[in-house]
Formats: C-alpha cells, structure tokens, sequence
C-alpha cells in the first residue's frame, strides 16, 4: 500500500525558483574551498538560540519539494564531517561558547550561511539581555540570508551562493 | 600470470566501484521519497572532498586514532580481494576461504572500535559498544551459514562453492542454499549498518551505531573509513550475488567470459540494491535491543539451513 | 650421541631450576635474590625448550629411569615423548619471559613479603611442572602433580595479607585436592593387578579393561584433569586464584598450568586407554562447548581486569577440549586423518593461548604495577603513559580475539576447519552436537573479540579515570622485554603456522586410532587441512595486509590534502571534557548483559541520598549491579554447606580425651588386623 502510493505521488520535486534578493555575501569565498566544495557539501545546522521559526524553514530543504540532495547538499551531525556551518538565531550567552566550539571542531576550508534576520541583526530579540550580538561577533560569517523566516528557496540559494554554485542546477 | 592480472584488474574494479554501489541505493531511496536525489556517482564527489580537506584530531587520541582508518581500509580492501567477483579459480583463493573472509572484516570493525573509544567521547564508546554486539551475535549466524554452504560445496573455499553450484545448477534451489542466503541477508543488513539494524543517514547519535564511532573523523581519515564502508557493503552484495546466483562468473580466464562476469555482476548489485532499497524505505529501524531477536531469527535460519543441506547431501 | 646430549640436556634442566630454588636460600640483597632466582628459571626454561625441541625434532622419545630413588611403586621413571616434549616447550617458552619480568615485578615485594620463599617456590613450580610432563610412571606423575600444585599454592599464597588472596588460596587448596583424588583413582583402577605403575604397563593393561571400567576411569580422569583445566563446572577456583597470584605467576598458571590439565586428559584418553566409544569425545565437545560459553560470557562483564584474563582462559581451555573432543570422536568413529587434524588445532590453540594469555597477564600486571589498580573502571589514557605495554597489550588482545594474521586466527580457523567434516558425517546424532559446538565456537570468539576491545580499550585508551592513573608509569625494562617476547611470539605464531603444523601432526602420528605417518597439513606456505579443498596462509594474509596499509599510507600521502590540527574532543560544544564523560567498563558491558539477561540475571541496587533540605537536591547516587555467580552460589555453596555439616558432626569424634582416641587406636588396629588376614586367606 505504501508503494502503491509512493508510485501514484511521483517526482514531486521543483526546479528551484526565486531570485537572490535576500542574500547577502559578507566575505570572499577562498580558492580552496571554491575548488573543494562546488559538488559535494555537508551542512551541520547550528540553532544558537533562533526561536525555531528558520529550523522549520531549514526542515523543508531535506524533503521532497526542494530537494536540497540533488545539489550534493545533505546534513551531518558532526561538525567533523561538515563543510558548512548553517547558523540561525540571535547568538544568545549561552549559545555563544558551543558555536564557537562548533566552528573550531569544523575542519578548513569551511564556510557559514548565517540564516535568517535573528543572525544578522538579531531581528526582536536586539537588545535583549539573553543575547550577545550578531553571528558575524562570534564566527566568521560568508553569506547571509535574510527573511524571518526565509523560505527554504531563499535558504537553498544562499547556501548554493556560498559555495559559488548560484545558477547551476 | 593472467591469474594475478585478473586479481589486480577484480581489486581495482571493486574499489572502483564501491562508491557508486553507495550512491546507487541512495539515489534509489531518494526516488522512492519522490524527490529527485543527488546522482548516483555523488559518493565520488563526496571521497574526492574528503580528501582534500583538512583532519582535526582531538587532543585525546593517540596514535591507534590515526592508525586505525587505514587498518580499517587495508582489512576491507583485502577481504573485498577474496571475494569471487569476475573469476572463479584466481590465485588469492587459496590465500583465503569464506571465514577467513568474516575475521578480515572483524579485524575492521574491531579496530573502528577501538578508535570510537580513543577520544573520550561519550558517543563514541556508545556506538563501539554497541557494534560489538551486533557483531558478536551475528558471529554464529555468518559461521553456520557457511558451514551450511561448505557442506554442499564440500569446503569452505570461495571457488569450490562457487564451482559447485555452477556446475549443478539445481544446487542453487536447495532449501539450505535458500535458508542460507536468508540468514545471511539479514547479517548483511547488520554488518553494513543498513535499515532496521541501523540508520545509515541519522543525526540522532543516540540511535546510531556505526555513525557514532566515526564522529570525531574528519577528511582523508572520513574518506578512508567511507569508503571502507562501502566495500563492505560491495562485498556483501557480491558474496549474495556470487556465492548463491553465480552464473555469468568466468569459469575460464578469456576475455568473453571476463565481459560476461562483469555484466552479471553489474546486475546482481542492481538488483540486491533494489532490494535494498525498498526494504530500507519499508522499515523503520529497530530499537537496539530487539537487534538481537533480528539476528536470533537469522541464527534459526541458518540452523535450519545447516539442516537441511545435511539432510539433503 | 643423542641419547646423552638428550640427558645432559634434562640434568642441566633439574640442576638450574634447583639452582635457582637453592639461591633463594642464600642471604642476599633483594635485587640479587630476584635476578639469581630468574637467572635459575630462565636457565632451566631454556634447557627445557632445547630438550623439548630435540626430541620433537629428532622424534625419538627419550627416558630415563631411577629405580633405586623411591622403591616403592617403581621408583622414578622419566620419558618425555612427542607429545610431553610439545608441553615441555609451552612451559619453557612461557616460564622464561616470566621469570624475567619477575625479577623487575617482585621488586614492589621487596620489605613487605618473601622475595626469597617467592624466588624458591618459581623455581621449584617450573621444575615439578616440567616433570609432569616427564613422568612415565604413576607414582612420579602423582608426586610431581601434588608438588606442582602446592608449590603453584605458596606462589598464590604470596600476597598473604589480602583477604581476597588467602580465600582463593583455600578455594585452589581444596579443589586441586579433589582433582588429584580423582586421578588417584583413575590410575588406580587403571593399574593392573600386581604389575608396576609404569605408563607402558598401564597402556598394555587397558587394552584388556571392560568398557564400562575404560568409561569410568575416564569419566574420572576427565573430572580430575578437568578441574586443574578449568574445566566448567570445575572451573571456580580459577577466577579466584590467577588475579590473587602475582602477575608472573599468573601467566603462568594461566599459560602453563592448566595446560597440563589438558596433556593429562590427552595422556590418558589418547596414550593409555587408546581408541574409545563416541561418547568420550562428545562428553568433551559438551564440557568444552559449556566452559567456552561460560568463560567469555562472565569476562565479558567482568571489571577486574585480571579475573577477566582468568575467565578468559576458560574459554579459551573450552576451545581446546571442543578440539580434544573432536579428535577423540573421529578417531572413535574411524576418520583418523580428522582426527590428526582436530587435535593438531587443539594443540596448537593450547600454546597459543599459553603465549598470549602469559602475554596479557604480564602486561595487566605492569598495569596494576604501575597504578595499584585491577578495576578498569579507575584506569585509561595508559596507552600515552605506557607505550610498551599499551603495544604488547596491544598485541595479546588482537591474537586473543582471533583476528587475523596472528596466532589465535590460526588455531580458531583449524578448529572451525576441523569440526567441518562431522557435521556432514552419517554417524547418528554427530551432526547436530557439530552444528552445535560450531555455533557455540563462533558465538565464543565473537563474544571473546568485545570482551577484549573492552579490555583493551577501556584500559589504555581516551582519558584517566582516577589519580593513580594519571600518574601511571611506564614498567621497568625487564618487564618490558618479556611482553615484547611475548608479542613477537604471538606474531611469528601466526605467520609461521605452516612450519608448526606439520610438527604438530608429527607428534601425534602413531597413536591410537591416528595414522601411523601423519597426513599432510601444510603445502608451502599454505595450511591445507586435510579431505577438504579449504586452504589459508597465515604469511601471505599478513603480506596482503602490510601492502594495502603501505599502499592506502602512499596513496593518501601523495593524493590527499596534509593539513592537520589538534583540537577538543567534540562533545557537542560542551565546555570542558573529563573522564567522567567516557564510557565505563560496565557501560560497555551493558547491552550485552541486556541480551544474556536470563544468565546474568542482573540485580540492580540505586540508592539515591537526597539533601536533607529538600528531595529535590541529589546529593549522592550509589549505583550496584550485580550478576549471579551460578556455579558458585547453586553448585558449590551448598556442598560447602553440607560438607561443612557432616564435619560438624563427626566433630563429636574429637572428645579431647585420651581415653577415647587410646580406644579409638586399639579398635582400628584390631580393624586392620581383621582386614590383612582376610584378605591374606582370600588371596
């Protein structure tokens, strides 16, 4: 029954659309990981405080309408083995030691996609006595991705920008 | 002379294509989620990154860490070595039968072990511990198993069981043929980490096992153990393919029946990752330790398939 | 020539063991004492290794007899033949790096216990074990038998002040007692009537033996020699005794000791009473298959690294006799060259385990040398502390779990290769008992591969779990050597399998129901077990391996990138990292003590103390978890409990008045009388 159905739904997944509107690129992208990084990326997700509105977002990438495999995207658990750090949310005070940690675990040549407006200007939390500041205070940042929440489209394009694959499907 | 030729050109071919045997099960997986998947060839993309990037080590580990992924690799290369792939009378058969085929693969997964328990994490000796289990309660299984097929063989040697069902093709029907490749299905599922034994795409390191041990590897030492991963997967599947359907396995070493073994062979691996597949995307993973009921199922099957073939001499 | 290079070569044997049990006499200076002590054993290991391997080599027995030392019962008779001359070199080639490392290992003894009584009874042990192997008549074979277990018994004894040490004392005592009362009366029932106590002599009598009298003493040999094995349900003393002993000694016993357990059974079942019925070798297989199980299911959740190592060696005592077993039921049901193989693998398994159990045990000692401490829950991050030992441990625990290319593989694999041909064997009920001890062997080395990653890496990997640890301390140069001794055994073992395989069927060739030449083993480099198509080689294994680690070390060299950083353990951005965060050895344990639960029968006691303030505070949480000692608490606790009874009441005998034992005296001797005329009338 559960392949009857699987057969009856099909391809579901759609080419990707939108524009680059909401990203911004904060840093040069480095020869190495230009050249290392172009077909195959880990990501490892780092929620340093986010309200969980940009996970939900990020959540929809793996599923079967965006689709973010088919670019050679898929998420690690360990930052030993990512490529890419995927940040969202106001760094908040006790987030900000193990994001810190996160990137130092990360081996070179890596990169961060700082998702949503909490991580580049701590969108309604700014001020807040929980929060430190930006993500680009803590690690250094490469792209980031505004939107409260952006959508997966805007989030698949930004990490595509990051590693110099923007346009290529 | 063309013995050890085969034997180097069968040895490249399976490190050839181990990867793409990972990346074919996943694209398959990914079309039965209905969504487009990375294709099949991404694995190779993957290693090539790998190895290119840099290694952290961490502070706690000492020199079995970095020695390990070679061993790791170096254990599995050597069993995939072993393994009838294109011809049946090679060389290497004499070095090495079916069992010594299993220990090679245990002195990888012993030394991945050890390594999970070098840095001190807590996940690590986590998903050490539990391979040991699952690789110790599959021992009786994969042993009977090829117990049941040597008895129909008449040794445990790789070419000789491979010869005997070649050349009494009704041998293959058997019921202890058939209960064997049972048994040994399910071990295979359980050895190479797949669904329901393990979750090979997890994030969750409490539901990992193979996963957790190599949570603190990073770059070439990842690629290493990758990949040393997935010739084990191709060792399975080629042993399955090989040892139970072994028609299109060049009896003779000419070039026409060597085409002929690497056809078939592209097949088998196909198929069995069709299977695979759908299985993977059927079941959900069990909790460890019902684990153990899984593999007591496949050590009654291979039992039965000892039975049987004795009965049926 | 031979003849007296053979006699020069035991004497030298005797003389150096008595002259090193002689030097602990004199009043020197510790470090004299232990390295004149050594000196002694090392010199007597060696000549016991060189007459062994003569004899072995040359294939002619060699004996020697000395009627006139003790008149009665045949005086002393000494042959050492293929098979005591292949026990001969398990001892000498384990007393000799033990007995080194001792000489750096009793050094901690030095002012607290007896160097000298220690460095005498070594010496005095390996002299009476290595005339166990010699003795041709029974009468020596008991005397040389009771004086190897009362010497191995002071050597126990030495770390007198512990509680746990004298306990295992008495448990050794007592049972080692039992086991030689059982043989007494295996060979006496075995001795014809009249004649001498000569092993020739038993040999030609057995022959004309009822088999049901052939069955019993059997049965009672197989309990007695069983019981020094460590054979299930005989086996308690042994995890008691070999972690109470010191390290050396340990190895030893472990190595050594209950060996000879096995060349008694093999002496009497295989040399004495000849070809048997089925049911011997199936008895074996069973008793085997059960101490196998038994064995690595207990070390696995073992935390003392020692008792582990000693549960370990009943494993590894029940894979000999399942090879023993299979040996001695193919030779009963005619398949002798099966037979020559079952046995060779028993044997080769036999000196195997005695390299690297002996290995392991040094290297658990240099541990507990070097922290004070057996509980593995207190150890770890030794592998940076102790490098030698971490190695040769190392070493011990790959060749323990059977991995390739080392010594354990070898015989596992001939073991396995050995048991093929009788599971499709026609004879009624072989089949499935095979299937069966197949399961079991496969399930054992499994097991015995976790218990010893457990042992390995919980011990000497990630961080110290307690100061002593931190603290730790490479050994001193003595010990070291003889682990590395040890482990360059256990490889060249492996690699050289084809070289000890055709001894090993030469030495059984010629007994009972085995071929009169022994079938070839071995083509090259390759292991060829006979009737079968199934081929190994231990060498070319080890070269595949050496290439493809050199080529993957090249490959990756040359085509990957060589950025390298040390950095934290990731512990998912956590801010610190101690010990406390590692995995412990009953962690390790644990999901295996869940699947063996109806074994183990697991308790499990919390006991959490609250602040007095409120029950929302822990303060402390004690965690215990027990598993249930069955042949302990349901076999030999309540036959403690009724011989301790039964002694409580002929107790009563012991009135403490002259009168009573004068009488007591006056009716025995009437009682003799009686029975002397008796029987002189019935004669």
């Amino acid at each position: 029954m559960l392949f009857s159905k699987i057969f009856r739904t099909g391809l579901v997944t759609e080419p990707l659309a939108g524009d680059d509107a909401a990203i911004t690129v904060a840093r040069e992208l480095s020869a190495r990981a230009r050249r290392l990084l172009g077909r195959a990326v880990a990501i490892r997700e780092v929620d340093a405080g986010s309200c969980n509105g940009c996970e939900l977002e990020i959540s929809g990438l793996t599923g079967p309408v965006y689709d973010s495999e088919r670019f050679g995207i898929h998420f690690v658990a360990s930052p030993r083995h990512a490529d890419l750090l995927l940040v969202t949310g106001p760094v908040t005070r006790n987030m900000e030691v193990p994001l810190r940690k996160t990137w130092e675990a990360t081996p070179e040549p890596k990169l961060v996609v700082a998702v949503g407006d909490c991580a580049r200007t701590c969108g309604v939390f700014r001020g807040g006595y929980g929060v430190v500041g930006s993500v680009d205070r803590v690690v250094p940042v490469d792209v980031f991705v505004d939107g409260c929440p952006p959508g997966p489209a805007e989030i698949l394009r930004g990490i595509l920008t990051a590693v110099e694959r923007g346009g290529r499907r | 002379m063309t013995g050890w030729a085969i034997e180097i050109a069968q040895a490249a071919l399976v490190l050839a294509l181990a990867p793409g045997l990972v990346g074919v099960v996943r694209w398959l997986k990914a079309r039965l989620q209905s969504r487009r998947g990375a294709p099949p060839w991404q694995p190779y993309y993957e290693l090539r990154k790998l190895f290119g990037k840099d290694v952290i080590v961490s502070s706690n580990a000492s020199w079995l860490f970095r020695l390990a992924p070679y061993v790791v690799f170096a254990s599995t290369a050597a069993a995939a070595c072993l393994v009838p792939s294109l011809a049946v009378t090679r060389p290497l058969d004499a070095v090495g039968d079916l069992l010594v085929l299993v220990y090679l693969l245990l002195l990888g997964t012993v030394f991945l072990s050890l390594a999970g328990l070098d840095p001190g994490s807590a996940f690590g000796g986590m998903g050490s511990s539990r391979e040991m289990t699952v690789a110790a309660l599959a021992e009786p299984t994969v042993a009977l198993a090829i117990f049941a097929l040597a008895l129909s063989a008449g040794s445990t040697n790789l070419g000789q069981i491979v010869g005997r069902t070649l050349a009494d093709p009704a041998a293959a029907l058997s019921p202890g043929h058939l209960l064997a490749f049972a048994a040994l299905f399910v071990v295979m599922l359980a050895e190479t980490g797949r669904l329901p034994v393990d979750n090979p795409a997890t994030h969750l390191e409490l539901t990992m096992i193979h996963e957790a041990m190599v949570l603190e590897y990073s770059g070439r030492y990842l690629a290493l153990i990758e990949w040393a991963a997935a010739l084990k997967l191709l060792v399975f599947f080629a042993l399955l393919g090989n040892l139970f359907v072994p028609w299109g396995v060049a009896a003779v070493a000419a070039p026409a029946p060597l085409a002929l073994a690497l056809g078939s062979l592209l097949v088998k691996l196909a198929v069995i990752a069709v299977v695979v597949a759908v299985l993977e995307t059927r079941v959900a993973k069990l909790r460890l330790f019902r684990v153990p009921e899984l593999l007591s199922v496949s050590f009654v099957l291979a039992l039965l398939a000892v039975t049987s073939s004795f009965l049926g001499r | 020539m031979t003849l007296e290079t053979t006699a020069c070569l035991s004497a030298y044997m005797v003389l150096a063991y008595l002259g090193g049990a002689f030097a602990a006499l004199l009043p020197l200076r510790s470090g004299l004492t232990r390295a004149l002590t050594a000196g002694g054993a090392i010199a007597g290991a060696g000549a016991g290794i060189a007459l062994a391997a003569r004899v072995l080599i040359a294939g002619e027995p060699f004996a020697l007899t000395v009627p006139a030392l003790l008149t009665v019962g045949g005086g002393v008779a000494l042959r050492l033949d293929g098979l005591g001359a292949f026990f001969l070199l398990l001892i000498g080639v384990v007393a000799a790096p033990a007995a080194l490392y001792g000489v750096g290992y009793s050094a901690a003894y030095a002012g607290r216990y007896s160097l000298r009584w220690l460095g005498a009874m070594l010496n005095l042990f390996l002299l009476t074990m290595s005339l166990v192997v010699l003795a041709d008549n029974v009468l020596t074979f008991l005397l040389t038998w009771e004086a190897m277990s009362l010497a191995s018994y002071f050597l126990v004894m030495t770390e007198h002040e512990r509680d746990d040490t004298v306990a295992a004392g008495g448990w050794y005592l007592a049972m080692t007692h039992v086991g030689l009362a059982l043989i007494l009366v295996a060979f006496v029932l075995l001795s014809p009537a009249g004649g001498g106590g000569g092993f020739a002599d038993l040999r030609a009598a057995a022959a004309t033996l009822s088999p049901a009298l052939r069955g019993v003493v059997f049965v009672l040999a197989v309990l007695g020699f069983g019981s020094k094995a460590g054979l299930v349900p005989l086996h308690v003393w042994l995890p008691r005794a070999h972690p109470a002993a010191p390290s050396h000694v340990s190895a030893l016993m472990s190595g050594a000791m209950v060996k000879l357990g096995v060349y008694g059974i093999l002496r009497v079942a295989l040399d004495l009473l000849g070809v048997g019925p089925a049911w011997w070798g199936a008895l074996l297989i069973g008793l085997g298959a059960a101490s196998a199980l038994v064995g690595v299911l207990y070390a696995l959740t073992e935390d003392d690294l020692k008792r582990l190592l000693a549960y370990s060696s009943v494993e590894n005592v029940g894979l000999v006799f399942i090879g023993v077993g299979a040996g001695l039921l193919f030779a009963s049901l005619g398949e002798p060259a099966a037979a020559t193989l079952a046995l060779a693998a028993a044997l080769y398994h036999a000196l195997n385990h005695g390299v690297f159990k002996a290995l392991l045990f040094l290297g658990a000692g240099a541990v507990a040398h070097a922290t004070g401490s057996r509980d593995m829950n207190r150890l770890g991050g030794l592998i940076g502390r102790l490098p030698w030992t971490a190695a040769c441990f190392l070493v011990g625990a790959l060749a323990i779990g059977g991995l390739p290319p080392f010594n354990g593989f070898v015989s596992e694999w001939l073991l396995f290769q050995s048991l093929l041909p009788a599971i499709g064997s026609g004879a009624p009920l072989v089949a499935p008992v095979m299937t069966l001890a197949v399961g079991a062997l496969a399930l054992t080395a499994g097991l015995a591969a976790a218990a010893f990653v457990k042992a390995f890496g919980i011990t000497f990997l990630a961080l110290p779990r307690s100061d002593e640890a931190r603290a730790a301390h490479e050994a001193p140069v003595t010990m070291r050597v003889a682990m590395v001794v040890l482990a360059a055994l256990c490889a060249l073992l492996g690699l050289g399998a084809a070289f000890v395989l055709p001894v090993l069927g030469g030495l059984l060739a010629g007994h009972a129901g085995l071929p009169r030449v022994a079938p070839a083993l071995t083509a090259g480099p390759l292991l060829l077990p006979p009737g079968g198509g199934a081929s190994m080689s231990p060498s070319l294994l080890a070269i595949g391996l050496l290439l493809a680690l050199a080529g993957a070390w090249l490959a990756v060299r040359v085509g990957a990138a060589r950025g390298l950083r040390v950095g934290d353990t990731w512990g998912c951005g956590r801010i610190g990292q101690t010990a406390r965060m590692e995995y412990t050895s009953t962690a390790y344990a644990e999901p295996l003590r869940r699947v063996f639960a109806e074994l183990y029968r697991p308790t499990e006691d919390l006991t959490i103390d609250v602040h007095p303030e409120s029950r929302y505070f822990v303060q402390s949480r004690t965690y215990r978890s027990e598993i249930v000692p069955w042949f302990e608490r349901y076999v030999y606790a309540p036959l403690v409990r009724w011989v301790a009874a039964g002694a409580a009441h002929t107790r009563a005998i012991q009135s403490g008045s002259a009168h009573a034992y004068l009488a007591y005296l006056v009716v025995a001797l009437l009682a003799l009388l009686a029975i002397s005329l008796a029987w002189s009338a019935s004669l």
